[in-house]
C-alpha cells in the first residue's frame, strides 16, 4: 500500500495521544492545575491533531460529517464516533481537573476505555480488509493497543511501566513482521485464483491494461526492497523500544527522557511507515506485482 | 445504509468469454465514453498529452500468459470491471452510506453526492474495480450502466452496458445470474463459468468463461523427430580443442 503521509502520521501521532489521554485516565492522582492542562494539552494536540491530518487524504474533506452515519457496518465510521466520544469525555474529566481541582474517577476511567476503543476501531479499519492479507490478523489491534499504551505511559512520565510496555510492543512488533510475511502466501490468493487460469498453467502478467500508471498502482501497489525493509524494521526497533531504554536507565534526567520520547516516536513512524509499505494488496496479482 | 441486502430480487451482472476477447479494448473506450457523458461526475485524465498521462477507468483489459507443462503459451486477453459481488466488501467498509448495493438488481453503486473519497472501499475491493477520480474527489465504479439498461428513450438493443453493445467479438454477455434459464446462467452452466478468486468469499455475480482447450504438443511429434534430436552434447575432436583454448583465454 501507499505509505501516504497524512495516513502515517494520523495513526501515530493519534495513537500517541490517545495512549497519553488514558493514562490520565486511568490515574488516580491525576495533575491538576498548570501542569495537568500541560498533559492534557499535548494529549489533545497529538490525538486531536492526527484526526484533523487524516481528513487531509480525504478526496471530499467538507463532506467529513456523513462518516458518521454507518457506524452500523463500517469501522471507520466507529472510529469517527468513539474518537469524538473520547475527546468530548475527557475533556470534560480534563476541564475539572485543571479549572476546579475536581477529580471525578468514574468520567476519567470512562475516557481512557474511550481512548483504547478509539485505537481499536483504528486498527480494525486496516484488520477487517482480508485484501491485505498482512494486516489481516488478530494481532494488529494488539499491536496497535500496544504502541499506544506504551508510548502514551512514556509520555505521561511511567518510566517502568512504559519501558515495559514498548518492550512488549517490540517483541509483539518483531512477530508480526515475522508472520505477516507469509500471510500472502498463506492467504492463498495467487494470480492463478486472480484470473482462474491455474488449471491451464503457470500464469503471467503479459502485458498490462495501460502503458502509464493509475490510482489502483499508486494507492496500492508499492513495492519494498527487501533488503532494505529489514535494515528499516531494525532502525525502527532501535529507535523506538532500545535507545529509550537506554535513555531512560541511565542516571534520569529530564532533557534525556524528552530526547527518549522523540526517540520513540521517530521509531514508531518508521514502523509504521513499513506497516503500509510493505502491505501487499491482492490487486497488485492482477499486475503482476509479487 | 451500507448493510449489504440478504438478498436481491435479481442479480445482474456480466459475463465475460476469456475464450473469444480479442484484446481490442473497445470495451474500455465505449465505457469510458458512455460514464463520462451520461450519469456522475466525468470519468477525468491527468495529464493526457503530457509525459504522464493516467485517468479513471471502470472497465480494465488485462493480457495474461499461460504456460501449460506440456503445451503451448497462450495468451488471455482479460477483460475486468466491478462484479457486482453479493458479500461486497466494498459496501460495508463505507462510512458514509455512498456505496450500496440495490436491491432491486444486485447493482453496487456510489451515490457520488455522499462520498467523501476516503479510498477505503477501493481497499476493501480484491478486484482493483473501484478508482477515485482525482478531478471529482469522489469514488468512481462500473454501474453496469444503470442509465442504459431501463432507459427507455433508448431503442431496446441499446438497453445494454454500453461494453456488451460495443464488444465486436461479441465476448460480453449481459443478464440476470440469480435466474438459471436465462441466457447468461445457461452459458455459465454449459462452459463452467467461474469466479474471481473465490478464496476471498465476495461471491461475485459477474462470471469469466475460461478458454477452451487448445493445441497441445502431445500427438503432434512427426515420426522423424528423433532423427532431429541434437547430436553432440559435449563439443568434441576440434570444437572441443576451439573451446577449451577460448575458455583459457
Ligand atoms: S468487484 Fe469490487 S467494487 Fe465491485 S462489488 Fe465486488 S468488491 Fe465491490
Ligand atoms: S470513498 Fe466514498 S464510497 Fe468509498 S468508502 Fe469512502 S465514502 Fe464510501
Amino acid at each position: 500500500m501507499h505509505p501516504a503521509p497524512s495516513i502515517i502520521a494520523f495513526t501515530t501521532f493519534s495513537g500517541l495521544g490517545l495512549g497519553l489521554l488514558f493514562w490520565l485516565g486511568v490515574d488516580p492522582e491525576a495533575p491538576t492545575g498548570w501542569i495537568g492542562f500541560a498533559f492534557f494539552l499535548i494529549g489533545y494536540l497529538l490525538a486531536g491533531g492526527g484526526l484533523m491530518v487524516s481528513t487531509l487524504h480525504l478526496g471530499r474533506p467538507e463532506r467529513a460529517l456523513k462518516a458518521f452515519t454507518q457506524w452500523r457496518s463500517s469501522w471507520l465510521s466507529r472510529e469517527a464516533w468513539t474518537a469524538c466520544a473520547a475527546l468530548i469525555v475527557m475533556g470534560l474529566y480534563a476541564a475539572l481537573l485543571v479549572f476546579f481541582g475536581v477529580q471525578v474517577h468514574v468520567l476519567g476511567w470512562l475516557g481512557a476505555l474511550l481512548c483504547l476503543a478509539t485505537v481499536f476501531t483504528t486498527s480494525m479499519i486496516y484488520t477487517q480488509l482480508k485484501t491485505v492479507p498482512r494486516w489481516h490478523h488478530w494481532s494488529t489491534p494488539v499491536l496497535f493497543q500496544l504502541y499506544a499504551l506504551g508510548g502514551g505511559a512514556l509520555l505521561s512520565g511511567r518510566v517502568i511501566t512504559g519501558l515495559v510496555l514498548i518492550g512488549l510492543a517490540a517483541l509483539a512488533q518483531a512477530g508480526w513482521w515475522l508472520g505477516g510475511d507469509q500471510r500472502l502466501a498463506a492467504s492463498g490468493t495467487t494470480i492463478e485464483s486472480a484470473t482462474g487460469l491455474g488449471h491451464i498453467g503457470r500464469v503471467r502478467a503479459f502485458e498490462p491494461p495501460h502503458t502509464g500508471s493509475n490510482y489502483l498502482l499508486r494507492e496500492m501497489v508499492f513495492v519494498v526492497a527487501r533488503k532494505h525493509a529489514q535494515k528499516l524494521r531494525l532502525i525502527a526497533l532501535g529507535l523506538m523500544a532500545v535507545l529509550p531504554a537506554l535513555l531512560l536507565l541511565l542516571p534520569f534526567g529530564h532533557w534525556l527522557a524528552a530526547v527518549a520520547v522523540l526517540a520513540h516516536v521517530a521509531g514508531v513512524l518508521v514502523s509504521r511507515w513499513l506497516f503500509f509499505a510493505e502491505a501487499e494488496h491482492v490487486v497488485g496479482l492482477y499486475y503482476g506485482k509479487r | 445504509m451500507t448493510c449489504l441486502p440478504e438478498q436481491t430480487t435479481r442479480s445482474l451482472g456480466l459475463v465475460i468469454d476469456l475464450d473469444t476477447c480479442v484484446g481490442c479494448h473497445a470495451c474500455v473506450i465505449s465505457c469510458k465514453g458512455w460514464n463520462t457523458e451520461n450519469y456522475g461526475a466525468p470519468l477525468s485524465d491527468q495529464d493526457p498529452y503530457g509525459a504522464d498521462p493516467s485517468g479513471t477507468f471502470l472497465n480494465r483489459v488485462h493480457s495474461y500468459e499461460v504456460q501449460p507443462d506440456n503445451a503451448p503459451a497462450q495468451l488471455v486477453h482479460f477483460p475486468k470491471s466491478c462484479l457486482h459481488c453479493q458479500d461486497a466488501p466494498c459496501v460495508t467498509v463505507c462510512p458514509t452510506g455512498a456505496s450500496y448495493k440495490r436491491t432491486e438488481d444486485g447493482i453496487v453503486l456510489v451515490n457520488e453526492s455522499d462520498c467523501i473519497g476516503c479510498g477505503l472501499c477501493a481497499w476493501a475491493c480484491p478486484y482493483g474495480a473501484r478508482e477515485l477520480d482525482l478531478a471529482e474527489g469522489v469514488m468512481k465504479k462500473c454501474t453496469l450502466c444503470v442509465d442504459r439498461i431501463y432507459n427507455e428513450n433508448l431503442p431496446e438493443e441499446d438497453r445494454t452496458p454500453a461494453c456488451v453493445r460495443t464488444c465486436p467479438a461479441g465476448a460480453r454477455h449481459f443478464g440476470d445470474l440469480s435466474d438459471p434459464d436465462s441466457d447468461v446462467s445457461r452459458l455459465v452452466a454449459e462452459r463452467g463459468g467461474m469466479d474471481l478468486m473465490p478464496e476471498q468469499g465476495t461471491r461475485p455475480v459477474n462470471k469469466y468463461l475460461p478458454p477452451r482447450p487448445r493445441d497441445s504438443w502431445q500427438g503432434e511429434v512427426d515420426v522423424l523427430a528423433p532423427f532431429l534430436e541434437p547430436v553432440a552434447e559435449e563439443p568434441r575432436g576440434l570444437l572441443a580443442w576451439i573451446d577449451k583454448t577460448l575458455e583459457k583465454l
